[in-house]
This record gives C-alpha cells, sequence and structure tokens, in this order.
C-alpha cells in the first residue's frame, strides 16, 4: 500500500519516461500528430522563403544585369508559397491546440475521478490542496506550456531543420561555421538551463513561503491584533516578500546570460559567415545572392537558441506537472470497487459482523487489536471510547472507507470487499462528524444522494424529523442557499442538514460519526432528537463522543487501546463503578449537570 | 491564487481600460523611475543597433561582398572591419539586452515587493471589522495575484518603448535611404502595429474567460475534495465527476478558442513582414534600375524589414495585459485606501502590578459594519453593562448568536464600541498602548489558530520574558507539557499547516499555553476548551484560579456551556439576544431565569423525556435482566 505519490518521485524518471507514460495513458494525443508535424515543416518553409527569395532575386534579377521579370516573378512565387505557409500555420495549431486541450480535459477529468476512488486512507495522507492542484494547477501548467512553449519548441525545432536543409543546400562550409559559432552557446545553455531550473524551483519554494505568511497574517489576525505581534508579523512578512524577490531576480540574470550567449554566437556567426563566405565567394564557389541569404538565415537561428533556456525550462516544469498528474493516476486504489464481479447485499434489513478485525495505518502501531463483534439487525450500538481509543476506525471500515488488516468486516454474511459499491453505498451510509454540505441550496444538499426526490417529499421528510418548524424558519424553506461549505448555516443547522440527507437516503445501516463542535445545549438536544428519529428501526453504529447517545443504544461497545473492554446496555456498564465506561460516565455527569 | 485574477476584466470599454492602464503603468514609472531609466535605454539602443546592424548588413554586402566576388580576391583589410562591425553590434546588443531585461525585471519585482508589502501592511493595520468583511481568499488575492497581475505588463514595458523609438528611427532612416522604400515601410509597420493591437484585444476577454473557468473549475475540485467523506460514503463520485468534466470541458472549449485565435494572428504577424520584405524587394529593383539607390541600400532596408518583426510584438504583449492589470490595480487600491484603523492609545497601566485587572463594560453599544455603506448595520449588542471584579470569574452565558464573542473581542480591543466604553482598571482601553493592552489582557479564541512554527514560538511569540522556563510552566498549566514532550522535538517540533498536525484539543491547549505564557491579569476564554475532554478541561480551570506555583491568578471571563465550567464561576451573566438579561450565582439564576434553566439543563431534560419515552416504550414485556432505573 503506497501512501505518498508526487512531490517525492520528482527525479527518479526521465522526461522520455514521462512522455511515454503520459501518451500511453493519453493515446489521443497522438491523433493526427504526423500531420500536425508535416504542416509545422510546411509552415516553417515560409521564414526561409525570403531569404531565399532574396538569394534569387539578387543573383538572377540584380547581378549581372536588371531583370524586372525574375524578381517579380520570384517575389510573386514567394508571395504565393508564404500565402500558403500561413494557412498551415494556422492549421497546424488549430489542431495542435484541439487534440492537446481536449486529451489535457480528459486527463483532468480522470484524475479527478480517480482521487475520489482513493481510499480515505490516501486522501488523507496527500494534502488536500495538494490533491487539488493534481486537477488544477499541474494540468494548467501542461496546457499553458502548450499554448505557447509548446508551439514555440515545435516551431523552432521546424526552423532549426528548414534553415540547416537550406543552409546546407547553398553552402556546407559556411554551415559548418555557422553551427561550430552556435556549439559552444549550445552547450552553455544547456548548463545555465540547468541552473534556471534550480533558480526557478527557489522562486516556487519562496513564493509558496511567501504565500504561508500572508495567509497567517489575513488568517491570524485577531491573534495577531490580540498578542500586539503586528511587528512580528511584518518583519515575517518582509522576509518572505524579499525572499522572493531576490529568488526572482536571480532567476532572471541566469536567463538573461542565456539570451547573451545566444545574441553573441548569432554575432560571431555572422562575422564567420562573411569572412569564409568572402573567401569562398572570392574563389567562385558561392554567389553574391547565396552569401546575404546566409546572413538573413543566421538570423533565423538567434531566436530559437535565445529563448531555448526559458522554454525547456518551461518544458520542465510541464513535464513535472504531468507526472504528478500521472503519479496520481497510477496509485491503484487499494480499496477497490469490485465491480461486476461483487456481490449485492442481501435484501432486508443488515447485520454485521468483525471477525478478528486488526487494522493498522501504514507504518504505524495497529489502532485495533483482532475484534471480534456481533451488531444485530435493526439494533443500535454506540462504541465510546477516549480521544486516540481506536473508535472512528470502527466506522471506517464499516463503510469500507479503509480495509482492514488482517480479519473480515462481514454484512450479513458477506464480506465488505465482495460487495458491489453501489450496493454498498446505496444501503449503507455513514453521517460524517463535520457534515460537510455543497454550495447549493438546502434541498440540493438534502437529495445529494437522491436526485430524484420532490420537494414534497423532502418536505415531508423534514416533518418526519420533526424539523418542520426549522425548514419554514429558513428565508426560503429548500431554496435557501447554505453558502460556500454550508457557512451560511450554523453549525448546529449543517449538521441537521447532513442528518435529513442520510435520512432521505434510507440506509439499512447507518453510521454515525458524532460531532463534538460546540453548540448551545439546546441545539445539540434538537440535534439528538433528529438522531433518534433518524436512525429509528435501522442498524445503527454511533462513533459517541455524548455519552447521551450511548445512554439511548441498545448496546455500548467500550473501546480503550485499540480492543473492546466492556460491552453491554448502558444501565449495565454503569454498574461496575470502576470500568473504563464508569469512569467515562463519571466525568460526562460532572460537565453537564 | 488565481482565483479572482481577470474576473473584472471585461468591465468598462476599452478604450477606458487603455488610458486607464497607462496611467497605471505611469505610477509604476513614477515609483521607480531610475531603474525604468536604465531599462529603456538599454531598449533603445537595442532598439537603434537592431537598425543599425541591418544597415552594417547591407553595407557589407553591397562594399565588401558585391566587390570580392566579382573581383575575385577579398579586400582583407575590409573584411576585417565588417566581421569586427558584425560582432561588435552583437556585443553592444549584449548591453542593450542586460540593460532591458534586468531593469525591466528588477523594477517588475520590486514593485510587486513594494506593494505586498504595503497592502500586507494595510491588513495590520486595519480593524478586524474590516477583515470581517473580505474573506480570506480575497485579502490572499489582493496580496499575491492581484499585485501580480497589476505589475505585469511592466515586464515587456521597456521593450514596447524602445521598440516604439526604434519603429521611428526605422522610418526615418528608410526616408533618408530612399522615399520610396520608406512608403513601403510607412503602409507595413502601422499594419504590423494595428495587427497586434487587434489581437490583444481580441485575445483580452478570450484570456479572462479562461481564467475564470479555471478558478470555477478549481474551486469545483477543492470543494468536491473537502468533502470527499460525504461524496464517497454516499457512493457520488459519478454525479460529482460529471459536474467537474462539464466545467473542465468549458474551459477546455475556451482554451482553444484562445488557441485558435493564436493560430489565426501568430502566422499573420510572421508573414506581414515577410511581405513587406518581398515589396522591397520588388519596389527596391524599380529604384535600382532608375539609379536612385545600391544595392547597400536595397539589401539594407529588406534585411531591416526582416529583423523589425519580432520587437514590434512586444507592443502587443504590454496591451494585453492592460485589462489584468488595471483589475489588479483597482483592487490593490481598494486596500490600500481602506479606512478605519484602530489608533492605540499612550496610557500605560503600572507594568509593576501583577494583581489581577478589573474589566468593567458601561453601556456599551455594538453593531457590525454592513457590506454596503448604504445598508443600516447589524445590531449585535445593547447596554451591556457589567463587571469582571478583580481575581472573579465571570461565566458568559447564553444561546448561540447571543453576542458572546462579540463581548469578548471588545473585552480585548479587537473591535471598539459604537457606544459606551470598555475599561481596564477604571481606563478606557481605548487610552492604552498596544503594548500595554497586550501585556494586561488575553483573548483564547473559539478557534485556536497556530502559527507555522514551532511550539516555543507559537507560545512566546518572540514577547520579552518569556523563556523556555515560561513557555514550560504555560504548557504545564495548559496540561499541554505531556503531549508537547512527546513530540519529536520537543519545543522545536513545527507545528501548523506545514508542520505536525495536532488535534482539535491539543491546539485549544497551545493557545491557551500562549495567552498563559504573558501572564495576563485578565483572561478572556472564548469556548475556548470545547475540544477538550471534560476531565482535562476542569483540571485546567482549577489551574488558573488558583496557580500551582502561588504566582497571582487572573481576573477570568469565560463563555461557556459546560455546567462544570459554569459552576467554577462567582459569577455569571446571562446573555440573550445582544443584551444582558440576567446575572448572579448559578444557583440564583437557575432558580429565576427561564431562559437560562432551559439552556442549562437541556441535557437533564432531554434525559428525562427519553427514559419517560423508553419506559413507554418498553412497558410491555419489561426486557428480562434490564430493569429500568431513573438515576440520580
Amino acid at each position: 500500500m503506497s501512501t505518498t505519490t508526487g512531490e517525492n518521485s520528482e527525479s527518479t524518471e526521465t522526461t522520455w519516461q514521462t512522455l511515454r507514460r503520459g501518451l500511453a495513458l493519453s493515446p489521443e494525443l497522438r491523433t493526427g500528430l504526423a500531420g500536425t508535424l508535416a504542416l509545422a515543416l510546411v509552415y516553417m518553409v515560409g521564414r526561409v522563403a525570403v531569404p531565399v527569395a532574396v538569394q534569387r532575386g539578387i543573383d538572377h534579377g540584380i547581378v549581372g544585369g536588371l531583370d524586372l521579370n525574375v524578381i517579380s516573378l520570384t517575389v510573386a512565387i514567394t508571395a504565393g508559397v508564404l500565402v500558403v505557409t500561413t494557412a498551415c500555420g494556422y492549421l497546424m495549431m488549430r489542431r495542435l491546440f484541439t487534440v492537446s486541450e481536449t486529451a489535457l480535459a480528459g486527463v483532468r477529468t480522470r484524475a479527478f475521478r480517480h482521487v475520489h476512488d482513493l481510499s480515505m486512507l490516501h486522501q488523507q495522507s496527500e494534502r488536500r490542496g495538494s490533491l487539488v492542484s493534481r486537477v488544477t494547477s499541474d494540468v494548467d501548467q501542461i496546457t499553458q506550456f502548450l499554448q505557447w512553449g509548446g508551439v514555440i519548441l515545435i516551431v523552432n525545432l521546424g526552423q532549426l531543420l528548414v534553415t540547416t536543409a537550406v543552409m546546407l543546400a547553398y553552402s556546407w562550409q559556411l554551415t559548418l561555421v555557422v553551427l561550430v559559432a552556435f556549439a559552444p552557446a549550445v552547450l552553455v545553455i544547456r548548463r545555465l538551463q540547468r541552473r534556471l531550473a534550480g533558480a526557478y524551483g527557489l522562486v516556487r519554494q519562496r513564493t509558496g513561503t511567501l504565500l504561508g505568511a500572508i495567509g497567517e497574517s489575513v488568517v491570524g489576525a485577531p491573534v495577531i491584533r490580540a498578542y500586539g505581534i503586528a511587528g512580528r508579523t511584518a518583519r515575517r512578512l518582509d522576509t518572505a516578500i524579499d525572499g522572493q524577490r531576490v529568488a526572482q531576480q536571480r532567476a532572471i540574470r541566469i536567463s538573461i546570460m542565456g539570451s547573451s550567449v545566444g545574441e553573441l554566437a548569432a554575432g560571431l556567426a555572422l562575422a564567420g559567415v562573411v569572412v569564409v563566405g568572402v573567401s569562398l565567394g572570392a574563389g567562385g564557389t558561392l554567389s553574391i545572392g547565396q552569401l546575404t541569404a546566409f546572413l538573413f538565415l543566421v538570423t533565423l537561428f538567434i531566436q530559437p537558441v535565445q529563448i531555448a533556456t526559458e522554454v525547456l525550462n518551461e518544458a520542465q516544469n510541464a513535464i513535472a506537472g504531468w507526472r504528478r498528474v500521472l503519479d496520481v493516476l497510477d496509485v491503484s486504489p487499494d480499496v477497490a470497487d469490485p465491480g461486476e464481479q461483487g456481490r449485492e447485499l442481501p435484501p432486508g434489513p443488515l447485520d454485521a459482523r468483525f471477525a478478528g478485525v486488526t487494522f493498522a495505518y501504514p507504518g504505524g502501531p495497529p489502532v485495533l487489536h483482532d475484534v471480534t463483534l456481533d451488531i444485530p439487525a435493526k439494533s443500535r450500538v454506540a462504541v465510546v471510547g477516549e480521544t486516540g481509543s481506536g473508535k472512528t476506525t470502527f466506522a471506517k471500515l464499516l463503510t469500507r472507507l479503509m480495509d482492514p488488516t488482517e480479519g473480515q468486516v462481514l454484512l450479513s454474511g458477506v464480506d465488505l470487499r465482495q460487495v458491489r459499491f453501489d450496493s454498498l453505498r446505496s444501503r449503507v451510509v455513514m453521517v460524517p462528524q463535520d457534515g460537510f454540505l455543497f454550495d447549493a441550496t438546502v434541498g440540493e444538499n438534502v437529495r445529494f444522494a437522491r436526485p430524484d426526490l420532490t420537494d414534497e417529499r423532502l418536505t415531508a421528510a423534514f416533518a418526519e424529523l420533526g424539523l418542520s418548524d426549522w425548514l419554514d424558519g429558513l428565508p426560503s424553506g429548500l431554496d435557501t442557499p447554505v453558502g460556500e461549505r454550508g457557512e451560511a448555516l450554523s453549525v448546529g443547522e449543517r449538521q441537521l442538514v447532513a442528518l435529513a440527507r442520510a435520512y432521505v437516503a434510507d440506509p439499512d445501516l447507518l453510521v454515525l460519526d458524532e460531532a463534538t463542535s460546540a453548540v448551545d445545549p439546546a441545539t445539540e438536544v434538537r440535534l439528538q432528537r433528529t438522531l433518534d428519529a433518524v436512525t429509528r428501526g435501522r442498524t445503527t453504529l454511533a462513533i459517541a463522543h455524548r455519552l447521551s447517545t450511548a445512554q439511548a443504544a441498545d448496546e455500548v461497545i467500550v473501546v480503550d487501546r485499540g480492543r473492546i473492554v466492556q460491552r453491554g446496555p448502558h444501565e449495565e456498564l454503569v454498574r461496575d463503578t470502576d470500568s473504563v465506561y464508569a469512569l467515562l460516565y463519571a466525568s460526562w455527569l460532572e460537565q453537564t449537570r | 491564487m488565481r482565483l479572482t485574477a481577470g474576473e473584472s476584466v471585461a468591465s468598462g470599454t476599452s478604450r477606458d481600460v487603455l488610458g486607464r492602464g497607462l496611467r497605471v503603468l505611469g505610477q509604476a514609472i513614477r515609483e521607480q523611475p531610475r531603474i525604468f531609466a536604465v531599462a529603456v535605454s538599454g531598449s533603445v539602443l537595442f532598439g537603434l543597433l537592431v537598425i543599425a546592424s541591418a544597415y552594417v548588413v547591407g553595407a557589407v554586402v553591397g562594399d565588401v561582398v558585391v566587390p570580392a566576388v566579382e573581383r575575385g580576391e577579398a579586400a582583407r583589410g575590409a573584411l576585417a572591419l565588417a566581421a569586427a562591425a558584425l560582432f561588435g553590434i552583437s556585443v553592444l546588443r549584449v548591453v542593450g539586452i542586460f540593460g532591458r531585461r534586468l531593469g525591466a525585471g528588477y523594477m517588475q519585482y520590486r514593485l510587486q515587493a513594494a506593494y505586498r508589502r504595503r497592502v500586507t501592511r494595510r491588513y495590520l493595520e486595519l480593524p478586524l471589522a474590516w477583515h470581517h468583511r473580505n474573506s480570506t481568499g480575497t485579502l490572499l488575492s489582493n496580496a499575491n495575484s492581484d499585485v501580480e497581475a497589476a505589475w505585469y505588463p511592466i515586464a515587456p514595458l521597456p521593450f514596447a518603448v524602445g521598440t516604439l523609438v526604434m519603429l521611428v528611427g526605422a522610418v526615418a532612416s528608410l526616408f533618408f535611404t530612399d522615399w520610396a522604400l520608406a512608403l513601403v515601410g510607412l503602409a507595413v509597420f502601422p499594419a504590423l502595429f494595428a495587427l497586434n493591437v487587434v489581437y490583444s484585444r481580441r485575445m483580452a476577454p478570450r484570456q479572462a474567460r479562461a481564467q475564470r473557468l479555471r478558478a470555477e473549475v478549481s474551486g469545483i475540485a477543492h470543494e468536491s475534495f473537502d468533502g470527499a467523506l460525504v461524496v464517497k460514503t454516499m457512493g457520488r463520485e459519478a454525479q460529482e465527476t460529471a459536474r467537474f468534466a462539464s466545467r473542465a470541458g468549458e474551459l477546455r472549449d475556451a482554451l482553444i478558442s484562445v488557441g485558435r485565435l493564436r493560430g489565426v494572428f501568430d502566422p499573420m504577424l510572421e508573414t506581414l513582414p515577410s511581405l513587406g520584405t518581398l515589396a522591397v524587394l520588388v519596389v527596391g529593383a524599380i529604384r535600382f534600375r532608375q539609379g536612385a539607390i545600391s544595392v547597400t541600400e536595397l539589401v539594407s532596408v529588406a534585411f531591416l524589414f526582416t529583423v523589425l518583426a519580432f520587437p514590434v510584438r512586444a507592443i502587443g504583449w504590454v496591451l494585453a495585459e492592460l485589462p489584468r492589470s488595471v483589475a489588479g490595480w483597482d483592487r490593490v487600491r481598494r486596500v490600500l485606501d481602506a479606512t478605519g484603523e484602530m489608533p492605540y492609545g499612550t496610557t500605560t497601566l503600572d507594568p509593576a502590578t501583577r494583581e489581577p485587572a478589573t474589566l468593567a463594560f458601561d453601556d456599551v453599544h455594538f453593531a457590525y459594519e454592513p457590506a454596503e455603506a448604504h445598508l443600516p448595520g447589524a445590531k449585535v449588542l445593547g447596554e451591556v453593562t457589567f463587571t469582571v471584579p478583580a481575581g472573579k470569574t465571570v461565566a458568559l452565558v447564553g444561546p448561540t448568536g447571543a453576542g458572546k464573542s462579540t463581548i469578548a473581542s471588545l473585552a480585548v480591543r479587537l473591535v471598539d464600541p459604537g457606544a459606551g466604553r470598555v475599561t481596564l482598571d477604571g481606563v478606557d482601553v481605548r487610552e492604552l498602548t498596544a503594548a500595554s493592552l497586550a501585556g494586561n489582557v488575553a483573548l483564547v479564541a473559539q478557534v485556536p489558530f497556530v502559527f507555522d512554527d514551532t511550539v516555543r514560538a507559537n507560545i512566546a511569540l518572540d514577547r520579552a520574558g518569556i523563556g523556555d522556563d515560561e513557555v514550560w510552566a504555560a504548557l504545564r498549566l495548559a496540561e499541554a507539557d505531556g503531549f508537547v514532550a512527546a513530540l519529536p522535538d520537543g519545543l522545536d517540533t513545527m507545528v501548523g499547516e506545514r508542520g505536525t498536525s495536532l488535534s482539535g484539543g491539543q491546539r485549544q491547549r497551545l493557545t491557551l499555553a500562549r495567552a498563559l505564557a504573558g501572564r495576563p491579569r485578565l483572561l478572556v476564554l472564548d469556548d475556548a476548551t470545547s475540544a477538550v475532554d471534560p476531565r482535562v478541561e476542569a483540571a485546567i480551570l482549577a489551574g488558573l484560579r488558583a496557580p500551582a506555583d502561588g504566582g497571582a491568578p487572573a481576573s477570568i471571563l469565560v463563555v461557556a456551556y459546560r455546567r462544570a465550567t459554569i459552576a467554577l464561576a462567582d459569577e455569571v451573566i446571562y446573555v440573550e439576544q445582544g443584551r444582558v438579561v440576567a446575572r448572579g450565582t448559578h444557583t440564583e439564576l437557575l432558580a429565576t431565569v427561564p431562559g437560562y434553566a432551559d439552556l442549562v439543563t437541556a441535557y437533564e431534560q432531554a434525559e428525562q423525556e427519553r427514559e419517560q419515552n423508553r419506559t413507554y416504550d418498553e412497558v410491555t414485556p419489561l426486557p428480562s435482566g434490564l430493569e429500568i432505573e431513573v438515576d440520580r
């Protein structure tokens, strides 16, 4: 079970391997690639058309007697060629962008789905923000590169190719001069490019630090104010701001060196071409037009070399982004849907069984030790224990957010690992602690699992839960927007909506991870009542933080350090006054009355 | 990061944007005049050398190559001079490139840094009320991406200015060479310029749309991954993917549309100068026949058209960035121009006094400022009067939304009252210096905030007189010494966003220790122990009231729900809807105030109800071996 992706696999794979992997995952990227490259090559013929026209014009129309007809014909043909190559340029880009954007949108969507398919365990081991960037900024980096650098790369490679071909056709000696002049520049630029990659890496790192510092000054504003530490905060901000600026300045200095080397190489090439070319021309092996064309052609060499540092750097970033996306896609979900081969849960009420279940987080000590537990159908069971006792692991295993390290979890006799997800998810529903709501209306959130339910049915459901008053009190009833993450509602209200959402999903097994959030006791009592209504007649496992839940349960399971230490109805358990449960209960009583 | 950039790009007419964009650029030049001068000088030098290079190439062809080929031998002196001139121009161009790019880059980065500093300074100066009116995301992007967007056109600006000079120089040199060729230039250069302008105008809205969709795609991903547990446990992965895919599809279409526009204009921008060169060949040949120009001049002008094409695009780059720049600038200015600082006073309380402080609210009113100026503010508090006598513990009790947190914020002057006074030892808190205020009172908020730093730094906060001993003492008092000692690097363990993750209760205890380390004379706890185990909470509160080291206890104002907490208080103040409804001891209020009794006995009531229901439910048959007993 691998738990990390992305960040640390940065340098273990070569660019080619990444490209191969990427192409294997998005074969549509190859669609018409040959055609696109052919169009790019034709497009590049346009760039050498002018030097060739100059050569022909000079050699056949000006030197040795002016011939306007030859010049007009040359110009007319060249103009025609330019029209064609311009059109090819348009077609090339159009094909490139359409294919690449379509393929990358596919990659983006697949990665999104894949993240959802990964187990809870995996999702938690990654920082959520970094998963988001897999489907956002990492893919953006690739598309932005393709829209700018990718075109430049293709076009410039084509330009170098076509230019070299034309130069060779005119004179191999002068071509050699040009290549020799540019060779050291290429070597230097390769070195610079590596340094530039490091410099940009530092910029990214410092930008991250800066964002963190700004975030702290914004989110921590009350603390900063209350402790009078604005000065300290300002110093930290200044350090971060200047750190980023210094890194940016260093990067641009390296980048400028790259273009300067290209410029000097071009000067050297021009001088070399003139010196050698004039000797060749004097010897009669090179015409005036050819030599002039060469001077034009050399300028076509400058641009690709000059921007090579930048483009290669962008390319590295894009490849790194792609690699991170692919790494996520390559993690096989450790909790996988058995799919078609899987089994359906038997109809009717569900009972649950933990058979010799041990669970440990990867690399960690066991959180649950060899737990065996039967939960009869339609019974309400509460799991209690101190923080860190392992009680929430029960919920995660029962909903198959994770699989046990050893042993089995069975629902009505079927091992959970064999149950098809659609069957599992429609029959087993969990209400998580924070009652997460989506930025939509109350109604849309409640029908999240059952989009087919009508407003009438939802209203009825609220009534059944005893929440009609609350619903009527909302400004627009079911159509009231809940805001981002439900923040337009209070914490308690969010939990009510989450409970209603679970209620209309009508599961046969309900798993509740009870919230401890600060709501006033009156709200808490209302939640409790709603909870009672939701759980009535269903097999229920509640991870109880409030012992009132335990009191209401048919059976209480007391967990301590990963083992079940006590079980039975509340009234029985409190009788043993030295027991873990009795101590927990005493403490609870102290707090509530 | 990119969430808001480009959103309001479409606002205003394009001429309006151009004018305002140029004013923003003017502001940049006024702020960094010297470095701008360096950058423009470099750029102008570069531009003039581009023109010079064309004439040198022309001269080399006309005056060195042609004679050499015609005579069959090279003039060594002229050849050496030609080579030296060509290489020399390159060397000088490198100087120009350095001046231009270094200047432009430094100018851009300095402006960004300067404005990030100004914006974040404002964040520190502006009152919390202002912070509340702005979302975290907005404030983050104001200081980051908006500042970046505002100064983005600075990078190509010197190049564009140099190019304008170069274009004028080129046309002038053309007229100097030959009027007919100059006319070709007059046709091609403005056309090239116009094509760039049209291109950037068309591109701006498409880019803005793509940017907006990127933010939306990112928003869906954020929300969906945040709610992953709900998505997963309800089996809605497919529907969520469909929701994401549809927006990702829109983004794809937007990006394809950007790409197609590029596909139309990029090749045209390249072809136009080439057509110009061809025109020069025809016109030049005619003029050559007329004897008006030489081969030197013909080649010079043809070469000039070839090398001029690329720099002209810099003008388009600046224009393309202007709408984004203006939008970013507007958002940055909104922060810089915001008013409402809460200046501190000049009075200090006797620093030698370590006795507990007396806090008094005297007819305090408070209303939150409305989001928009013409709307009335939401009234939160009215006629709040109470005292926390020195050394006493006062519990603030009331239903959610009663204004308890606002009272806590007023007590430590995070906000100022609309009317009335909050005094500390009889001195209005508005008259106190920042240091005196922070040295005497401490607030522990409901939601703990932990800095991305070590445990030590989080508690000491660089305050004078708080060494490791004091930090450990505070941790002990907050019952946090145990888990901190167990951390891998003890006090040096990094906590916060990028450090070791702590549980909610651990974070609360850390922030509590932070408050205690300063030995405040008044401690305000805003439901600050809600995530701490009840037994631990009781121990903490007992420790606060009677410090084990014999130090002076603090006066305590505590917002609480738990009855154990309330029971520790000398007095209870019961608030409802922003008003003090009753005050007295817990027992008194329980007996005389029905609202209070309902709130604090909600559990018992519910339990009794449940017991009754259970009795009804199970009246027959009574399960064997199970006794129903109403305990107590």
